[in-house]
């Protein structure tokens, strides 16, 4: 047996014990040691003492998405095993504590090898050793549980102490070697147990590893915060909400990067604050999550009518209502869309990977500055949470655009007050729909802003002759936009134009379908195609409409009940996609239900597919 | 963050915009519109450096009919409007107005969370306890018992105490003051801008429409006490009264000038009470703010350079970068 190159490893506990940190290590050692990794946390609306689990996937060649089945389960307590035992395939292995639990009570397939590992008499050893606290050491229960599913898997130590090191930095350093002596007993206690030689998915080594430090490893809200701050955002209003804090408490976590990151007593408070601040010129945003955003829609409302460039970011998560707060949806689509009462021009974009939720994260700004209006982005739990390493961030091709904005009139005077201060037409009328800026500070020149509908100089006016151009000129920056944003920032058709079959989809399941797209080519001689969407408003409708027309069949794959793309795809380009595949249980869609799903659609020719994997 | 000041003022009319106002003759709101532009012009403040915010409602229309930049945002939501424009630019003067529906109702949760934050601005609510822009409902400020011609019923809400709740949420500048008593009205509006920190004024607003009790009438009666003719309002700090405290750091005073304050906010009497109930000096948001973020200790937010005149990006990543690079 050579090894193999893509394995599927999974860690679970109760909420606060250490899980995250765990797949962190994981993730990083694997990184270290050459391979791609895709991390996908799962967690509870809870603290402490509920399940939460993480997976990592481990390949030697670029991973954008999770397979279902996993090929070694490692957990010390026992809720994981009976929770999760089932899902380890059936030449997998399973590593446990034997203090906790007995694998005979589980559901396990039989063919499972299983390791057990006295993780509690490696802590109390560490503990002797080292005149500690055994207690405090308790954690470190997590690295045992990392370092023995390296052993298994053939890789080297080293990488594991690599990892910590970058882990445990600063003050913290001294708690490397700590870990390593947890790491080495693990290594001990593994290698000589029977079936350890045997373990069909050692893996192989990486046909390719890259130089050190080239690689990073991220999740999505990282992503997007690194984005703003490039961006040049300064300040970012919140009220804490999950999965939208994560990316907040990120900014916060870095002084240094001279964000004014504000914690508001509501959504009220946050969108009309960050309004406020963006009214002087400041680039400003805020990111929420669904019950937050429906708080917002008002302020997007007046930033819409007083043309005020700013940056939502709303995190989707399960919905409606309190929904499923930690869970991943795309259930916010035609919300964001029609946020707010009445028609105005509002730009929304769904990242799809974390490239992507750092481009976005810049171009908003931008866009929000260029046509001077409110840019609302479409992330979801999936993509915030998810871990991924990925080639570095593409930042030299970046350029700020501010937009128009004028400066001091030639003709003020220094002094000259009485004849010098000039009522600025704000909301002039123009071809283009966009009328320059003044910012309040320029000497000599005012202007009022009202929610009202409003004359060029921002007084209210209901006259249907000013409300008329105005409303109009507001909506045509739509026009402009469409035409002006770069294509691959609209849409992008992934594969040959030609395909069995043609997939449409947004968000976080992108990683998911490319990921499938390789296998359905490889073991079942499909081919797929794959347009994603990423611009929703202003809506691709003309290169949408002819891709999907010359389809041979088409697919659209959501994160949501009814399909909301597909009705917007419907509503843009009056084309009917057949055939749907959709998840709703909160949990993201694997690289192995697209692969099934999209065998019953080209095979069965099944109308709709509900996927249900996952716990 | 020092604010800059004309070299030489401007009269009062430069801070009239060209409009005319659509209130209701003899509303209170013409009273506090004339005592604004008559501090603007006093403090000398530019009027492009000068930032006057309201919410919904009559009062909501007050910045269109002054000529410094305005902003009429929506109901309820002006503090935040204020606070994130002052947060993000501290050279501007920023100034809030709003009714006390928009503040004490709808802003309420706005109201207590502006206390906390001590943001170098003043918020002038034009109290007339009711709502008049939706012809005259109960206001949060109408006391219970009253019934205005507007009402069908007796009201049977209490009304909140604004002062006292300002002062439990921690406005370092508490004032009331009058819409038909422009000298006092003017000063104290100077003395908020003046204030480094969260002001409140609140000021009593006939509105003839709809509250046929506290009329301009109401205000200017005389009462009768133990045989002598007194005023219906008086000024608080002529009977010896003084909210100002002198030492922030001195507990007991701090401790005396708050019992005090809360005393006279809440004393039931026939009188009305103008004034400064308390006043205090503490670090403002943005001298806190500098504290805490290393760029922000000598700059305000909107000073900082993000690209070059090229339009790079000039923020360099490369430390944050640095803790995920594995
Ligand atoms: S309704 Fe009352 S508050 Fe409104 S404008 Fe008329 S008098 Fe003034």
């Amino acid at each position: 047996m050579s090894g193999t190159t893509d394995i599927s490893w999974m860690i679970g506990g109760p909420q606060g014990t250490g899980v995250d940190s765990s797949a962190t290590l994981f993730a990083r050692a694997m990184t270290v040691a050459g391979y791609w990794v895709y991390g996908k946390r799962e967690y509870h609306s809870n603290i402490k003492g509920k399940h939460s689990y993480f997976q990592v996937r481990v390949k030697d060649v670029p991973v954008h998405s999770n397979t279902d089945p996993v090929h070694i389960l490692s957990t010390f307590e026992h809720s994981t095993a009976e929770i999760h035992a089932d899902e380890v395939v059936p030449d997998g292995a399973f590593i446990y504590d034997p203090r906790v639990t007995d694998p005979a009570d589980l559901p396990l397939p039989s063919g499972v090898t299983k390791f057990p590992i006295e993780f509690g008499k490696i802590i109390e050893e560490i503990a002797e050793e080292t005149g500690s606290n055994p207690v405090k050491l308790g954690i470190m229960k997590n690295t045992v549980a990392v370092a023995a599913s390296a052993a298994l898997l053939g890789v080297e130590i080293d990488s594991i102490e690599e990892a910590l090191k970058g882990i445990f930095t600063g003050k913290k350093a001294k708690l490397v070697d700590l870990n390593m002596k947890a790491a080495e007993k693990a290594y001990a206690a593994i290698k000589p147990q029977a079936g350890f030689g045997d373990f069909v998915y050692k893996l192989e080594k990486p046909s390719n590893p890259p130089k050190s430090k080239s690689r990073l490893l991220v999740n999505g809200a990282t992503a997007t915060g690194l984005g703003k701050v490039k961006a040049g955002c300064r300040y970012q209003t919140y009220y804490s909400i999950t999965p939208a804090v994560d990316e907040c408490i990120y900014l916060e976590q870095h002084p240094e990067f001279g964000i004014v990151v504000f914690q508001c007593e509501d959504e009220l408070s946050a969108i009309n604050m960050a309004i406020g601040a963006a009214t002087t010129g400041i680039r400003s945003s805020t990111s929420t999550s669904g019950p937050g955003f429906c708080l917002m829609s008002e302020g997007i409302g007046w930033a819409g009518i007083n043309e005020v460039p700013m940056v939502v970011f709303n995190y989707q998560r399960g919905g409606p209502s309190t929904g499923l707060p930690t869970r991943n949806e795309q259930g916010e689509l035609l919300f964001a869309i029609h946020a707010g009462h009445g028609d105005y021009p509002k730009i929304v974009m769904a990242p799809g990977d974390m490239h992507e939720c750092f481009e976005d994260a810049f171009n908003a700004f931008n866009f929000a500055e260029r046509y001077q209006t409110p840019v609302i982005v479409l992330p979801d739990k999936a993509l915030a949470n998810n871990t991924q390493s990925i080639e570095p961030f593409e930042e030299a091709s970046l350029k700020v655009d501010r937009g128009q904005i004028e400066g001091v009139d030639p003709n003020y005077k220094e002094g000259d007050l009485e004849a010098g201060i000039q009522q600025f037409p704000r909301f002039k009328i123009t071809d283009s729909g966009i009328s320059p800026r003044v910012l309040p500070g320029t000497p000599g020149k005012i202007f009022w802003t009202t929610g009202d509908e409003h004359t060029e100089f921002g007084h209210i006016t209901e006259k249907p002759e000013i409300r008329i151009p105005m409303h109009e000129k507001r909506m045509k920056k739509l026009d402009l936009a469409a035409k002006e944003i770069p294509q691959d920032l609209q849409y992008k058709l992934f594969g040959s134009e030609q395909a069995d079959l043609t997939m449409v989809a947004w968000g976080s399941t992108k990683g998911a379908i490319l990921d499938a797209m390789d296998v359905l080519k490889k073991e079942h001689n499909i081919t797929i195609n794959f347009l994603q969407i990423r611009m929703m408003s202003p809506f691709p409708s003309e290169g949408v409409g002819a891709i999907l027309k010359k389809a041979k069949k088409v697919a659209c794959i959501e994160s949501n009940l009814s399909g909301q793309l597909a009705q917007l795809v419907r509503m843009r380009t009056s084309f009917e996609i057949p055939h749907q595949i959709l998840k709703y249980t909160g949990r993201p869609i694997s690289e192995t239900e697209i692969v099934a799903s999209a065998l019953d659609v080209v095979k069965k020719d099944e109308k709709k597919v509900v996927l249900t994997y996952g716990r | 963050m020092a604010v800059k000041t004309l070299e030489s003022p401007l009269k009062a009319a430069k801070y009239k915009s060209d409009l005319t106002s659509d209130w209701c003759p003899g509303c209170g709101d013409f009273g506090i519109v004339n005592g604004i532009q008559q501090a603007l012009a006093e403090l000398a403040l530019p009027p492009w450096e000068t930032y006057l915010f309201s919410g919904v409602g009559c009062s909501g229309k007050t910045p269109h009919y002054i000529q410094v930049y305005g902003s009429h945002t929506l109901h309820g939501r002006v503090l935040p409007y204020s606070l994130g424009a002052k947060m993000a630019n501290p050279h501007l003067t920023v100034l809030a107005v709003g009714g006390d529906g928009d503040g004490y109702g709808i802003g309420s949760g706005h109201f207590v969370h502006a206390g906390r934050r001590n943001v170098d601005m003043t918020y002038i609510v034009f109290n007339n306890e009711v709502y008049g822009l939706t012809k005259g409902q109960a206001s949060p400020t109408l006391e219970k018992g009253m019934q205005p011609k507007s009402l069908a019923l007796p009201h049977i809400s209490q009304a909140i105490n604004p002062l006292a709740l300002a002062l439990a949420c921690g406005y370092t500048f508490i004032a009331r003051s009058y819409a038909y008593d422009p000298k006092h009205l003017k000063a104290t509006i100077q003395a908020a801008v003046n204030h480094r920190g969260m002001a409140l004024i609140d000021v009593l607003q006939p509105c003839p429409t709809y509250n046929d009790i506290h009329t301009k009438e109401f205000y200017a009666e005389k009462l009768e006490k133990e045989g002598n003719e007194i005023p219906r309002v008086y000024y608080i700090e002529e009977t010896g009264y003084d909210g100002v405290v002198k030492n922030s750091n001195d507990v007991q005073e701090v401790n005396e000038k708050r019992m005090n304050a809360f005393n006279a906010m809440y004393k039931l009497e026939d009188q009305v009470a103008l004034g400064t109930f308390y006043k205090i000096e503490l670090d403002t948001y943005d001298e806190l703010l500098g504290k805490n973020l290393p760029q922000l200790k000598d700059a305000a937010p909107i000073d900082l350079k993000y690209h070059d005149d090229q339009m790079n990006p000039t923020t360099d990543l490369s430390s944050a970068l640095a803790e995920i690079q594995v």
